[in-house]
């Protein structure tokens, strides 16, 4: 949207929004408005300059602002703010079924009273054309964790936790100190300051075996940031090896599954890809599992590793029938 | 535009264009209402209708103005609990089209006296994205009720093809986007998968052609086509000592032995999905070696002679 575009919705709820706080800080309605102190000055001074075309001065709008605050007495009508337009209510209410439907995010009841009033509120304006189901599958162990490290969350406690960290196939114990927990493409996660690994991390839920809240505080360290997860949970760093794959139709869904690069299509249905992956003993599971549906053209050792690996699991395979 | 907002009677587009500051300096008429007419559409976006009319017999042109009951919001209170619902709502949307949207949303329920704290933390944060490059265009003609078609690549069996459909609307289930609707091609109610889709979405005769039944849950027809298998069997497996960390999380130990002087333990598990599980334990190459059922065995050997004879480079 350009400035000009924002503006006038924004002009349009400002005089409302005034009116119901008398006296409210401009910084205050600045940060609500999302705009800066400044724009929001320029903005109340037009508003001062408008009312009811071609009448006498008193019927303006009428707003005393000193250093910072700012009051609105005579609103020229404009009392109410505009009804939620199609795409608003969609935007809301929608969002607002989805949180409904998922565990452990906000209070149900509390959700289903919103979306009544705000359909009532909005009149005319039907959501339709848009559905959201973050759809977490939740199992009953995994409600449990997700439980006790919401409680540790609100109490402001570090955890300690026994987890499963998929890349390495390897099971840890850690002491943790929870930021918040968020759902990505249907699975919550934790994220937390990891103490062992001196870093942010993000912990699936369902990987978490055992979780236990200690005492003492969580104190991440000032300098710990939550995840951008905006593109996605994986993030390309240097250190990563990168292998060029063949994908028959049936392994396809790696693509979709994985952040792959520079997908070339190939006859037949195949895709050529690039994959970054951090570990690759990782790397060899997922490609042993995958059979012949994929080829590797490189890196050559990761090629060789896979069929070493096949060879001798087939060879036990073929020892184990002998004995039996 | 605000002049209009503020009056009760019809005024004459001309009595506009000689009120407002900017259109008294249009150098002709033509200009006048080209911007006239390109402002009553934005006003029409903001959700705001001009009406036209005479407020009197004697007015020999139509005026314009707007029905305030029908732009305003009605009375709205929420509750603190339900207030948060809302700062929530507005966060979950990592989208241009819908994160605008919201925002507006919560700019008038801000105007309407309802207080939204946005700066709390939440104590779940969830985000929805919108980065398909199919979703804009389907969303739109979802919207303007307009048949489209695209090529569409469905992985197994293999093939890409052009299907044409009536769309009802898009769904995110479970962070992937999907677009249903009357499939022309199938003559029936198909879902797709918008990662899927090649190139361009095309629209197909006149806004307003598309018509969707009145009882049809959308979420509820992706959440079911998935076709998700949900029955459970129970595998046997052996894994070498201290190796296979991923399966045992999610076994017991039922035994030991000893295969060709590598220890390990015999462990049980339940599977729900019988058909990744082969993909998975293969993955574990000579660390577990499946003994039960024979079929999951059998599909195992396959991956793994597959990988050891292809035509690896």
């Amino acid at each position: 949207m350009t400035a000009s575009q924002d503006r006038l919705p924004r002009l349009l709820a400002l005089v409302p929004y005034l009116i119901a706080r008398p006296g409210i800080p401009i910084d205050e309605a600045a940060a609500d408005f999302d705009v800066t102190p400044k724009q929001l000055r320029k903005d109340l001074e037009l508003l001062w300059m408008c009312g009811l075309p071609g009448y006498g001065p008193g019927d303006l709008i009428d707003i005393s602002f000193d250093e910072d605050t700012v009051t609105v007495t005579f609103d020229a009508g404009m009392s109410r703010p505009l009804r939620l337009t199609g795409a608003e209510a969609t935007a809301l209410l929608v969002a607002l079924r989805a949180l409904a439907d998922t565990p452990g995010v906000a209070d149900a009841d509390a959700i289903r009273r919103t979306v009544a009033k705000i359909e009532m509120a909005a009149g005319q304006a039907q959501p339709a054309g848009v559905a959201v189901g973050l759809g977490v599958r939740e199992a009953a162990e995994t409600v449990k964790v997700r439980e006790t490290v919401q409680s540790a969350l609100k109490a402001g406690h570090a955890l300690r936790m026994t987890y499963y960290t998929a890349s390495k196939d390897e099971i840890s114990e850690r002491t943790v100190d929870p930021m918040r927990v968020l759902i990505v493409e249907g699975r919550g996660y934790l994220e937390a300051w990891c103490r062992r690994a001196e870093a942010v991390r993000l912990f699936r839920l369902d990987r978490i075996d055992e979780v236990e809240v200690l005492d003492e505080p969580a104190a991440p360290p000032p300098y710990a940031r939550p995840t951008d997860v905006s593109t996605g949970l994986f993030r390309p760093a240097p250190d990563q090896s990168v292998a060029r794959l063949v994908l028959e139709p049936d392994a396809r869904w790696v693509s979709e599954y994985y952040p792959v690069e520079d997908i070339e299509e190939l006859d037949g249905g195949r895709l050529r890809v690039t994959m970054r992956y951090a570990d690759t003993s990782w790397m060899v599971r997922l490609l042993l599992g995958l059979g012949g549906e994929v080829k590797v053209e490189r890196p050559a050792e990761l090629a060789q590793e896979l069929r070493a690996r096949a060879v001798a699991a087939l060879r036990l395979m073929d020892h184990h029938l002998a004995d039996t | 535009m605000l002049c209009l907002l503020s009056t009760r009677q019809y005024l004459s587009a001309e009595r506009i264009r000689g009120i407002v500051p900017g259109y008294a300096d249009a150098p002709s008429d033509d200009a006048f209402f080209r911007t006239f007419e390109r402002d009553k559409t934005e006003l029409r976006d903001l959700g705001i209708p001009l009406e036209v009319g005479r407020n009197s017999v004697f007015d020999t042109v139509d005026g314009y103005r707007i029905a305030r009951r029908d732009y305003e919001l009605g009375e709205i209170d929420l509750e603190p609990d339900e207030a948060a619902a809302v700062a929530l709502a507005v966060r979950l949307w990592d989208s241009p089209e819908l994160t605008g949207a919201a925002h507006g949303a919560l700019l008038k329920l801000r105007a309407a006296g309802v207080d939204v704290d946005q700066a709390a933390p939440a104590i779940v944060e969830s985000k929805v994205r919108t980065s398909e490059p199919a979703f804009t265009p389907l969303l739109a003609a979802v919207r303007a009720g307009q048949v489209v078609s695209f090529d569409y690549r469905r992985p197994s069996p293999a093939e890409l093809r052009e299907r044409t459909l009536e769309p009802w609307g898009v769904v995110s289930w479970r962070g992937r986007w999907y677009v249903v609707g009357h499939d022309r091609d199938r003559d029936a109610p198909r879902c797709f998968r918008l990662s899927r889709i090649v190139g361009e979405v095309r629209k197909i005769g006149k806004a307003g052609q598309v018509r969707r039944p009145e009882n049809v849950d959308l979420m509820q027809f992706v959440a079911t086509t998935g076709g998700e298998v949900s029955s459970v069997s129970t595998v046997r497996v052996w894994a070498a000592s201290g190796r296979a960390a991923g399966v045992r999380r999610r076994a017991k130990v039922v035994g030991e032995r000893d295969i060709r002087g590598t220890a390990g333990d015999i462990l049980e598990l339940e599977l729900r999905w019988p058909d990744t599980a082969a993909g998975w334990l293969a993955g574990y190459g000579a660390d577990v070696l499946v003994l039960e059922p024979e079929v999951l065995a059998k599909s195992v050997r396959e991956r793994l002679v597959a990988v050891a004879e292809g035509d690896v480079l």
